[in-house]
């Protein structure tokens, strides 16, 4: 089976650290794996992409429009942003916080309106999950990206256990207990 | 043992089971993280050095020492290294020397898209192309052989796709590889017309066994498939070409690409109906196609811009395109933007209400261009601010000198704003110099320079006093803010400006995101006093917006750095205690 999961958000918030736990998930099932990550200027404060492929054999590091089976987004507009990449009967896993950007900061674009509810009137199957709650739930603010993987994990068929394992094997000790508690409250999430 | 590892992070650890021993280079997206994960393994001796100059020559020497030695950069680094490397292909080497360089395809991070290769042709050096992390594992090792094997520098050309992106990998033991002994040899290291002239003719020699080589070595491949379609390919590419095509074509994969193999493309193109050349930027593969007298089929259908992908080979190649859905509404982009915290935003703040030209530099400052602040007025390459701020004062003439700036930081000045310093004093210049002082390279994730006073692997040293450097070159004018402080860094850009002489003026706090810098509680909005009058507004913090006509602050985002708190004439935002 191949596994293409697009994960999205604000340079800053954590999505590299999300990448690097399903890349390692992956790669613990035995499966061939590629992640492909932003660095440099886009990372301050910029829309990022990251994509992560697993299956027998995997070329492209990178996902096209209309092929991810799963996008994870951190942020509402850029869930609207990376729509086009969901495939047909995808899944969209979208935080519900919103993040201006400058130029709707400076007043030269509005951010629009009832982003997600348009998503999912298109047909999307999107579950919507206000993750930075969850995450100061779980003792650590930080961990949205923790919390929306484990929503996510649902849809992607693997066993609980891999996941935990992954995250111990890629969080520091100090944090640890935060986001285990962050991935079961996602995991266990019902939108 | 297999890990997930970056083509950068492979690249490190090719370097290290080579027995590589001395790696120099200069920090640039995307190729940074080579030298920084070589640094964590103590066999290998790594270091930032001022530029990529510097750090190009650093590895030559280390080659004549007999040591197999690598220095890595962005593309762009490679025009600051071209002096030294043209000459190199002549000298050759002792120990294996092999120089990585990283091409930005799509322009994530950099101010052109020259195509390295283009450089590779100039000084007749070989060029390796990694497509994945395993190859840049594989590969580096390779380039130490082959290095020795042709006596010649080798370059180790990656794109973005290939340096960021993560695919198992297996690990392996370090071969430790001594010193070749080093033998006096003016007639191979000393470059004077008599000895060059006879280097040369031998460049030329190797260049016609390295294209022989080509046609049969471990980084050249044919995979026969389907060959109605025949593609040729190299680096990233050939992945987008075997995601898109998969077994409906046939592809020669080249990992060495110059020189090219003549014969071995000869062969390929005999075998297929159609031929197609899919190579990201320069024409260079396609062009020899067409020298060889080859039907072939490259750029007509892909871009000589930007980055390509395996949906762009399907759809210029077999006219696919996968269904997909949009969002309804044109959304708003989201630049990059200075963080909240950014000492940059009070300075470019200063700037824009003193209304004067600016002449910008490579940095996270650069993002001083966009809008709201939007002061810079122009940016071409690392140091041009300061010599670019010479010239434009000299057009103006001697009555306008007091209406331009110049802006750079402190690892881009000691890179090569220092001698455009030189210039401006030693021939009589009245230009005003900011360098932008954060304590650290910022854009590309926080590296060491020499004024920071610590080395890449942390240990402390030297630091470069700006201060008393530029007195040194002969800066009489020397003055350093915070530019935290708003009134006071426009009342020394103001006083500076206005003399007739050449100042340096220090904007001086550290990177927001340093982890050594404590910051304050943030900010809070009181919605009585706060007027919706947007001053706030014009400094660009990402931690404000206006929600409901007032202005609102993003806890999450808020440093509590307090430059707002200065613009506000109704003392709308209140600091932790007064809440």
């Amino acid at each position: 089976m191949k596994h293409n999961i697009i994960i999205v958000g604000v340079g800053g918030q954590g999505t590299l650290l999300a990448s690097k736990l399903l890349g390692r998930v992956f790669m613990d099932l035995g499966l061939d794996v590629k992640v492909s990550e932003v660095h440099g200027m886009s990372q301050r404060g910029g829309s990022v992409i990251t994509y992560v492929r697993a299956g027998e054999k995997v070329y492209s590091p990178i996902i096209a429009e209309g092929e991810a089976d799963i996008i994870i987004s951190f942020e509402q507009l850029e869930s609207a942003r990376w729509l086009s990449y969901l495939k047909k009967g995808g899944t969209l896993v979208s935080n519900t916080q919103q993040i201006d950007p400058m130029p709707v900061i400076t007043g030269a674009a509005v951010y629009p309106e009832k982003v997600l509810e348009r998503i999912a009137a298109l047909g999307v199957n999107i579950v919507a999950a206000d993750a930075l709650a969850l995450a100061a739930e779980a003792g650590n603010v930080k961990s949205v990206n923790v919390v929306l993987l484990g929503i996510a994990a649902k849809y992607m068929g693997l066993p609980e256990q891999v996941w935990q394992d992954a995250i111990t094997a890629t969080v520091p000790p100090k944090f640890l207990e935060a986001n285990r508690k962050a991935f079961t409250l996602g995991y266990n999430y019902e939108a | 043992m297999k890990e997930l590892l970056i083509g950068n992070a492979a690249i490190a650890r090719g370097l290290y089971e080579a027995g590589c021993k001395v790696v120099s280079s200069y920090p640039g997206t995307p190729s940074t993280e080579i030298t920084e994960f070589a640094a964590e393994y103590p066999e290998v001796y790594a270091e930032w050095a001022p530029n990529e100059k510097v750090a190009c020559e650093v590895a030559i020497g280390a080659s004549i020492a007999g040591a197999r030695a690598f220095c890595a950069m962005k593309h762009v680094g490679l025009n600051v290294a071209a002096d030294p490397l043209y000459t190199a292909s002549y000298t050759g080497v002792s120990g294996g020397l092999v120089i990585g360089v990283a091409d930005d395809p799509g322009m994530f991070s950099s101010q052109n898209e020259q195509d390295t290769r283009r450089h590779a042709i100039g000084a007749k050096l070989p060029v390796l192309e990694p497509s994945d992390s395993e190859e840049c594992l594989r590969f580096t090792k390779l380039a130490f052989e082959l290095s020795e094997e042709f006596d010649t520098p080798v370059i180790l050309r990656i794109t973005t796709r290939v340096a960021h992106s993560r695919n198992p990998v297996e690990l392996n033991e370090r071969v430790e590889v001594p010193n070749k002994p080093y033998e006096k040899n003016p007639q191979k290291f000393v470059m004077m017309p008599a000895m060059a002239k006879v280097r040369h003719e031998i460049v030329e020699e190797r260049q016609k066994k390295l294209a022989a080589y080509g046609a049969d070595c471990p980084f050249n491949r044919v995979e026969m498939a389907d060959t109605k379609i025949g593609v040729i390919t190299s680096g990233i590419s050939y992945q987008y070409v075997k995601e898109a095509l998969g077994e409906r074509a046939s592809v020669l994969k080249l990992g060495l690409t110059n020189p090219l193999p003549d014969s071995l493309i000869l062969d390929f193109a005999a075998k297929v109906d159609k031929l197609y050349v899919v190579e990201e930027l320069e024409d260079i593969i396609e062009t020899r196609c067409r020298v060889l007298g080859l039907e072939v089929t490259g750029k007509e259908i892909f871009s000589l811009c930007g980055e390509y992908s395996h949906a762009a080979v399907r759809k210029a190649i077999l006219g696919e395109e996968a269904e997909s859905v949009a969002f309804p509404e044109a959304i708003p982009g989201r630049p990059p933007v200075l963080c909240p915290g950014c000492p940059h935003r009070g300075l470019y703040y200063a700037l824009k209400q003193a209304k004067v030209y600016v002449s910008g530099d490579i940095g996270c400052y650069t993002l001083g261009a966009l809008a709201p602040l939007a002061s810079v007025d122009s940016c071409v390459c690392m140091g041009a601010s300061i010599s670019g701020l010479h010239g434009f004062n000299k057009a103006e003439g001697d009555a306008n000198y007091n209406k331009a700036v110049a802006v750079i930081s402190d690892s881009t000045f000691i890179h090569s704003g220092v001698t455009g310093l030189i210039n401006i004093a030693y021939n009589k210049g009245i230009s005003t110099v900011i360098v932008l002082d954060n304590s650290i390279t910022g854009m590309t994730g926080h590296q060491q320079n020499p004024t920071t006073g610590l080395t890449l692997k942390g240990d402390p040293t030297a630091a470069v006093d700006l201060e008393a450097l530029a007195h040194a070159v002969g800066i009489a004018n020397v003055r350093v803010v915070d530019p935290n402080e708003l009134e006071a860094t426009a009342a020394v850009i103001k006083e500076e400006l206005a003399r007739p002489e050449p100042s340096l003026i220090i904007s001086r706090r550290p990177c927001a995101l340093l982890k050594t810098v404590k910051h304050a509680a943030p900010l809070s909005v009181d919605a009585d006093k706060c007027r919706g009058c947007k001053a706030c507004m014009k400094i660009g913090c990402p931690a404000i917006s206006i929600r409901g006509g007032k202005a609102v602050v993003d806890h999450t985002l808020c440093v509590g750095c307090g430059v707002c708190t200065q613009l506000c004439r109704f003392d709308a935002f209140k600091t932790k205690e007064a809440r």
